[in-house]
């Protein structure tokens, strides 16, 4: 059958720049450029460009230019460019169309829709190069009250604390598992997790052994399709996760092709080699809140009860009341997804359709949970789409104790959003198990970067928490009188729990 | 931080203790079994009462006999032991179980096997729903699972590997077995069924058994029957049918790329 697909970029070359050492040849993947060697001249096939740059960025003369294919059906508001391309895609295919990373539509964003104060006069902001300024978080389930004694002089704390997790910011890598990311990239998480002091998530792919030796600084996660969950491996994290649900494909099963399941991957699924990683939608044996209740303390027992077991779930409409029953199951941890939130593979129609905001999920199960008196028994993660520090304030302000972050870490390592992960092939050898495209990540690089960037955003934070004449993370947890909101409506701002700027 | 609480010396004789469950909460029993699961043989316990979690996350040699009735998720990421229980058992046995073995005289609650990978559960009687999803094998560690009695819906779905065997023997005058979707998403593994089925899922096959299939499902069968007391050749294999899936890659074709 004819394709009727046109394509999306256009690689431009300057003849003049370009010096025919095919670099570009060897970076792309996806055997965009090709050597012509009649008329000694590099050439392009454009239907085969993701726009990943790899290209653009190791070209030795910056002689590439990639472009938006400026050719586009007559302008139309309801059909656009990419309703056209889908459907013509589906009718050559008859399949669902499948993306990569978090939803990219223009509305939902209701960060940039929130804005922080400063103190002025009447308090003084504080200077966070002359001030201690803590940022260390401590995740788990607090006491309802501390009781403490006085035994010879000193005081002594008769309370028995729960487990916590303690980080050193209130920054956490996101479940990403090895299979969707490579084996580079998961060192390189866990390097920079340890030498950060916080933590990285195995995502449900289960961890290889060469990286128990970080399993301090790794949340483990068991998903509904088991994969590699083990004793050992339960036993090496410094805490569990259960994964219900995650923001880019809420409801919906996991599915890692079979050619993406090399010798490595299986050894550390714990399946053979060249088979479908299917996860089911549900956990077959979470049914209900008490089924929940049940998993969460079976895993309890099997570690002796000495971490933290948390639940995550994608941010839908009834995640307040969700939230809630989790609580009451005995999450020390619950971690809210946003519709923002990314993926290695998921049906674009999900995508970008499917969950809500993490900002309003976030602002009613805190509120919620604060209602019922519930909220000291579990500490909130948030996660989908964070991509800077300012987000990280304002969700801490919210109601969260800290936030996990996935595709800014992929990023820092070179990720440039083409959403193509899912063909296993990403040029910055990150989304893929090809062990020849994997090398492109040095995870000694790869972990200096994540680390700067952590450095970075704790820094803006200081200076954001300095600012509003707060000197604590603590102190910043759920203070919504910290944020004001801009071009919201009433209800809109009624669930986030703020008020309009200039009231 | 590990857990340790001694058993008391008068409890133990040749290398067996005994614990009485009676009222016991399932944390203090399963502690105690816990810290001493690795200095005496076997446990015996009685008045066993809906207790869960009985040999979750144990790792070691021990064999437990439970006498009564187990709560849910027993076993569940069991490494090794050997747990019999005398009487019936509920919700969730073997739960990613990676390694042991169960012997329930008695019948079973929903979710058997749930995703084990590795070990062999035996059920003398019936099991309720969802048994053997989500099977999986991974190397030399070959789950089975086998079912003396009929079971209910969603048998072995999302099968991934190891085997599954279902014996109908509570089935009076050779029965259909009224389970539905049997093998749903299946993509890996065997299910030996013997007697009728009256539904399956789309992405399996049902076929005769061959040779090899006599030579994997015969000792299986010996060792169901010596555990149970039970005649072998009141189960000839002639009457099995063997459910595999059509492809180990269900879903390969459901994308557009
Ligand atoms: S990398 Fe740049 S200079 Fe090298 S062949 Fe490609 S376009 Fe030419
Ligand atoms: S991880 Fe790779 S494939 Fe995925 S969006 Fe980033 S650059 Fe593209």
């Amino acid at each position: 059958m004819k394709s009727y697909i046109e394509p999306e970029f256009i690689v431009e070359r300057d003849d003049q720049k370009c010096i025919r050492c095919k670099v570009c040849i060897n970076q792309c993947t996806y055997d965009t450029h090709y050597y012509d060697p009649e008329d000694d001249v590099i050439r392009s096939r454009d239907e085969n460009c993701v726009n990943c740059h790899r290209c653009v960025v190791f070209c030795p003369t910056k002689a590439i230019t990639i472009k938006r294919n400026t050719t586009r059906y007559t302008e139309n508001w309801h059909w656009t460019q990419e309703v056209i391309t889908a459907i013509k895609k589906q009718a050559e295919s008859g399949g669902v169309i499948l993306t990569g990373m978090g939803c990219d539509k223009p509305h939902y964003t209701y960060w940039d829709k929130i804005l922080l104060n400063a103190s002025q006069v009447t308090n003084p902001s504080i200077d966070p190069l002359r001030e201690p300024m803590e940022l260390r978080t401590f995740l788990g389930p607090k006491p309802d009250k501390l009781e403490l004694e006085l035994e010879n002089g000193d005081v002594v704390l008769k309370t028995k604390l729960s487990p916590q997790l303690c980080v050193e910011t209130p920054i956490l890598f996101a479940a990403m598992s090895y299979g969707a990311v490579s084996f580079n990239v998961h060192l390189a998480l866990a390097r920079a997790a340890a030498q950060f002091g916080t933590l990285m998530n195995t995502g449900e792919g289960g961890l290889d052994k060469r990286l128990y030796k970080y399993g301090d600084h790794i949340i483990v996660q068991v998903a509904s399709g088991r994969f590699g969950v083990s004793l050992d491996y339960l036993n090496v994290g410094a805490a569990i996760e259960i994964k219900i649900g995650q923001g880019a494909k809420p409801g919906i099963g996991g599915h890692l092709p079979g050619e993406k399941v090399t010798v490595e991957i299986s050894r550390t699924r714990m399946i053979p080699v060249g088979t479908d990683a299917l996860s089911p939608a549900p956990h077959h044996d979470i049914y209900s809140i008490e089924d929940l209740h049940q998993l969460i303390y079976a895993l309890k027992e099997a570690t002796d009860y000495i971490k933290p077991v948390g639940v995550k779930i994608a941010a839908v409409h009834n995640s307040a009341a969700i939230a809630s029953g989790m609580v009451r199951a005995g999450a020390d941890f619950i971690v809210l997804d946003g519709v923002r939130g990314s993926t290695g593979a998921a049906p674009k129609v999900i995508r970008d359709n499917v969950g809500i905001p993490i900002e309003l999920a976030l602002a009613s199960v805190d509120q919620r949970l604060r209602e019922e008196g519930i909220r000291n028994k579990t500490s909130i993660i948030v996660s989908g789409g964070i991509r800077g520090s300012a987000d990280i304030v304002k969700a801490i302000a919210l109601g969260a104790d800290a936030v996990y972050i996935g595709t800014a870490a992929l990023v820092a390592i070179g990720c440039t959003l083409c959403q193509k992960c899912y063909t296993g092939k990403c040029p910055w050898g990150i989304a893929t198990t090809d062990p020849w495209i994997s090398k492109r990540v040095n995870p000694d690089i790869a972990a200096r970067r994540l680390v700067n960037l952590l450095q970075a955003w704790s820094l803006e934070i200081k200076e954001m928490m300095g600012g509003m004449g707060i000197n604590s993370i603590e102190s910043l947890r759920g203070n919504r009188s910290q944020l004001r909101g801009v071009g919201l409506t009433d209800t809109e701002l009624k669930i986030l729990g703020i008020k309009m700027a200039g009231e | 931080m590990k857990p340790s609480k001694r058993l008391e010396q008068d409890s133990i004789r040749d290398d067996v203790a005994i614990i009485n469950a009676e009222g016991m909460h399932y944390r203090d029993l399963n502690f105690l079994i816990k810290s001493n699961s690795n200095s005496v043989r076997r446990i015996d316990i009685y008045n066993v009462d809906g207790q869960r979690y009985i040999g979750t996350g144990l790792k070691s040699n021990i064999e437990l006999h439970l006498y009564g009735t187990p709560g849910n998720d027993l076993a569940a990421f069991m490494d090794g032991p050997t747990i019999y229980v005398h009487g019936d058992a509920q919700d969730g046995v073997g739960n990613t179980m990676n390694n042991g073995k169960v012997v329930v005289y008695g019948r079973a609650g929903d979710i058997v096997g749930y995703s084990m990978r590795g070990g062999k559960i035996f059920i003398r009687d019936d099991a309720g729903y969802r048994v053997g999803i989500h099977m999986k094998e991974y190397g030399n560690q070959k789950p089975i699972l086998v079912i003396g009695g009929t079971v209910q819906d969603f048998l072995g779905e999302y099968m991934a590997g190891g085997i599954l065997v279902v014996l109908g023997l509570t089935l009076k005058d050779r029965e259909t077995c009224k389970a539905k979707f049997v093998g749903t998403g299946m993509h890996g593994g065997i299910i030996y069924f013997r007697g009728q089925l009256s539904h399956t899922g789309k992405e399996v096959k049902v076929t005769e058994i061959e040779k090899d299939d006599v030579a994997v499902l015969r000792p299986i069968i010996e060792e169901f029957c010596n555990h149970f007391n039970l005649d072998v050749d009141t189960i000839p294999l002639k009457e099995f049918k063997k459910l595999i899936p059509h492809s180990t890659r269900p879903y390969g074709k459901l994308y557009a790329y």
